[in-house]
């Protein structure tokens, strides 16, 4: 009886496990998802209607739309009770709005003496006017009509988003392909190379994970006067080439160290030398190690405001995204339909990385390597 | 082709002795087996001779040459893993030919190797796959392909048929056994199976924590094994072992155990006359202890009986579990149309020709 019932214990909890499981994920997918929504939608919707309703106005719903206008006659006395296309009402009444048992509603605008009326209809209705023009402002820049002293009009074209996304590429591909080239020979030697004073050097390259960036900014700011980097790419592909290699030989130690011994010696006794089963063995059975801090460092170094603020600074030839995307909020903080798309665009290649090397993180190389 | 030489090889790991005074030489085309439980030091000494692990003292002479500082690769061995280590991205073909690109061997001639292995192997079939793809019993094949296309001195096996199921072991090992035949190369192979070390090798090797404890050819190893260790590891189910007195009385030699006494025949009293009245160490075979009424013809024969305490019947024989008046257990293989239930009485008949005696402190051999 006792096992009968505690077994029937373990299948309730089984139960409940999955549902708790799968209902805090899709909590946690929702409240990722929903203002990532939001901010799609509204950067496809005009300036007004940004203004004057909320994105999940697109949903249909109902609403009182004005079906037609009428002027109010003159001869109305507008401080008794009025007559209007069947409803009466005070002026005040009116003000609120005087539901018809037709389910039309009458509705006065405005003040009493110049007002409108509008005969309003309860209907399905959804705000579905997008618009491409948020995004190309965005990335041809807007232009403005600017009155010269001589009283001539220019049209000048502001600085657009296309410099600053190529400034960020050229940031962020050698920012996370060095460190990765780095930490793999580096977490290889650390796994498979003995060599004196390998833990020592291991521990200290681990220990580093624990230094916050912060600390360094100054010192190197320092060193990179001294040095002409400070502004250059060259400087910031260092610094998070510098910043990232701890983390990433240690996540590429772990995942390398794990690969079958088996393999590397069989390999040693075909004749490969270190070099050749790094190159033909290592490096395509550490692809979704190198991939998961693929997507680590790109994400981190597109992202990046603070380095970049700090060796790069807002010269536009050298600008990057973030930066430009901080400006906008500085100079235009009321124009949501420029931020939204601006914030969009920053967002877009992030994503296609994530999607096209996210199936590493599911698929399992080895398997079959050894016995399985 | 080429013989191998173990001359007073140590291995040290920290404290550990994995390897102790290892002095083996194995000649060419022969088939060695090591056997060990596991710990013995078996595979170290097969790591040893590959390359993979450094010697602590002594040397290994692969052919004439000293080998302690050839790295692996210079030293012309192939080997064989018991994960099969085959290169999971890899397909067969190029797994097979991996080795050979490396030492850049011309196209061709890799491409005629890797035909040629394949066929051997039955695998021609399988060279797009990838390793995934495969059974664990074509694993095996691509990996002892690997091997063979390298044409090296020596094989070096590393328990390659630990990881395959019963039936496939059987016959895999009898194709290990023609390779090493139609190869006519010298194959030394690690294994903790005793029935596959008896199968296959020209001579067995036999390890225990570090230490060779005997080598020699199967049937010798298992007539004459050199201590209790050796005796009991080899055989199965094993032999029995009982602590025992040489007694001599009446110009007749008997050995006492305390729960029974066993006439020690003419034939084999002169061999063991010297020792007569010291402890040893009596160690007798199942199979040499038969069932009374079946016992075969021409044995030293000697009778005992014992009570029957579990039967087991494989068919083909009954194995016997047995209690003697001192309560100590013992099996013996008797003859199927033995009819016996458990608590009964039954008499036996040992055969004294294929008997045992030990030192009871050195646990070696005296006759």
């Amino acid at each position: 009886m006792a096992t009968a019932s505690s077994a029937k214990k373990i299948k309730k909890t089984s139960k409940l496990g999955p549902i708790l499981i799968n209902g805090s994920l899709l909590l946690l997918i929702l409240i990722w998802l929903l203002p990532t929504f939001a901010l799609l939608v509204s950067s496809f919707r005009t300036r007004f209607d940004i203004q004057t309703s909320g994105w999940w106005s697109i949903v249909p719903h109902r609403a009182w739309m004005t079906d037609r206008v009428i002027d109010p006659d003159p001869n109305w006395d507008r401080d008794g009770v009025m007559n209007i296309e069947g409803a009466q009402g005070t002026f005040e009444e009116f003000r609120n709005g005087i539901t018809l048992d037709n389910g039309t509603r009458v509705f006065w605008i405005g003040n009493k003496r110049i007002g409108k009326v509008e005969i309003q209809a309860y209907k399905w209705t959804s705000n579905f006017n997008f618009t491409l023009e948020n995004y190309g402002q965005v990335l041809g820049g807007k232009t403005f009509e600017v009155r010269q002293p001589d009283g001539t009009i220019k049209t000048e074209q502001a600085d657009n988003f296309v410099g600053a996304f190529l400034n960020s590429l050229t940031v962020t591909i050698p920012s996370t392909l060095i460190p990765i080239l780095i930490a793999a020979f580096a977490a290889y030697g650390f796994a498979w190379m003995r060599f004196s004073g390998r833990r020592v050097l291991f521990v200290m390259v681990v220990a580093l994970l624990v230094v916050p960036l912060q600390i360094a900014l100054v010192p190197i700011l320092q060193d990179y006067v001294r040095l002409n980097l400070n502004g250059t790419f060259l400087g910031i592909w260092l610094a998070h080439t510098g910043f990232g290699l701890p983390l990433a030989t240690y996540l590429l130690f772990n995942y390398i160290r794990g690969l079958p011994r088996d393999i590397l010696e069989s390999a040693f006794i075909d004749g490969a030398s270190h070099f050749t089963i790094f190159v033909r063995l290592i490096l395509p059975l550490s692809v979704p190690a190198l991939a998961s801090f693929a997507i680590f460092q790109f994400l981190w170094t597109w992202n990046d405001y603070l380095v970049a603020l700090i060796f790069i600074g807002a010269k536009p030839d050298v600008q990057v995204l973030t930066m430009r995307l901080a400006e906008m909020v500085g100079s235009r903080g009321n124009d949501w339909h420029l931020l939204t798309a601006g914030a969009f665009v920053s967002m877009v290649l992030p994503l296609v990385v994530f999607f096209s090397l996210q199936r590493f993180f599911v698929r399992g190389l080895l398997a079959g390597s050894v016995k399985g | 082709m080429s013989s191998v030489t173990f001359e007073h090889v140590y291995k040290r790991f920290g404290d550990v002795v994995a390897v102790n005074d290892l002095s083996i030489e194995v000649e060419d085309k022969e088939f060695l087996v090591f056997v060990g439980p596991s710990g013995c030091g078996k595979t170290t000494s097969l790591r040893l001779l590959a390359g993979l692990e450094e010697i602590s003292d002594g040397q290994i002479l692969i052919g004439d040459r000293i080998v302690n500082d050839v790295p692996p690769k210079d030293r012309d061995i192939a080997m064989v893993f018991q994960s099969y280590a085959l290169y999971p991205h890899m397909s067969v073909y190029d797994n097979m030919a991996f080795g050979l690109k490396l030492r850049k061997t011309p196209k061709s001639q890799i491409d005629e190797r890797v035909k040629v292995a394949a066929g051997l192997l039955g695998i021609e079939q399988l060279l797009d796959r990838k390793p995934k793809q495969l059974s664990g019993g074509q694993r095996q094949r691509v990996a002892v392909g690997r091997a063979i296309v390298r044409e090296p001195a020596v094989f070096l096996f590393d328990e390659p048929l630990s990881n395959l199921d019963a039936k496939l072991r059987v016959e895999t090992r009898a194709n290990i056994s023609k390779l090493h035949k139609r190869l006519a190369t010298t194959f030394i192979y690690v294994t903790h199976d005793q029935v596959e070390a008896m199968t296959m090798a020209s001579r067995i090797a036999v390890m225990k924590d570090g230490i060779l404890q005997q080598i020699d050819s199967p049937q010798d190893l298992y007539d004459n094994p050199a201590n209790v260790f050796v005796g009991g590891f080899i055989g199965s189910p094993s032999m029995n072992f009982f602590d025992a007195t040489l007694v001599e009385s009446d110009g007749k030699l008997e050995i006492n155990t305390g729960g029974f006494r066993l006439e020690v025949p003419a034939e084999k009293a002169k061999e063991w006359r010297a020792f007569a009245g010291k402890p040893v160490i009596f160690g007798i075979r199942p199979e040499d202890i038969h069932a009374k009424q079946f016992a075969p013809p021409n044995i030293l024969e000697s009778d005992m009986d014992a009570k029957v305490d579990v039967t087991e019947l494989m068919g083909n024989e009954i194995f016997l579990y047995l209690m003697s008046k001192d309560n100590k257990q013992f099996i013996a293989r008797v003859d199927p149309r033995v009819r016996v239930s458990n608590d009964d009485k039954i008499d036996l008949a040992v055969n004294m020709a294929n008997a045992h005696i030990f030192d009871p402190k050195t646990e070696t051999s005296l006759a």
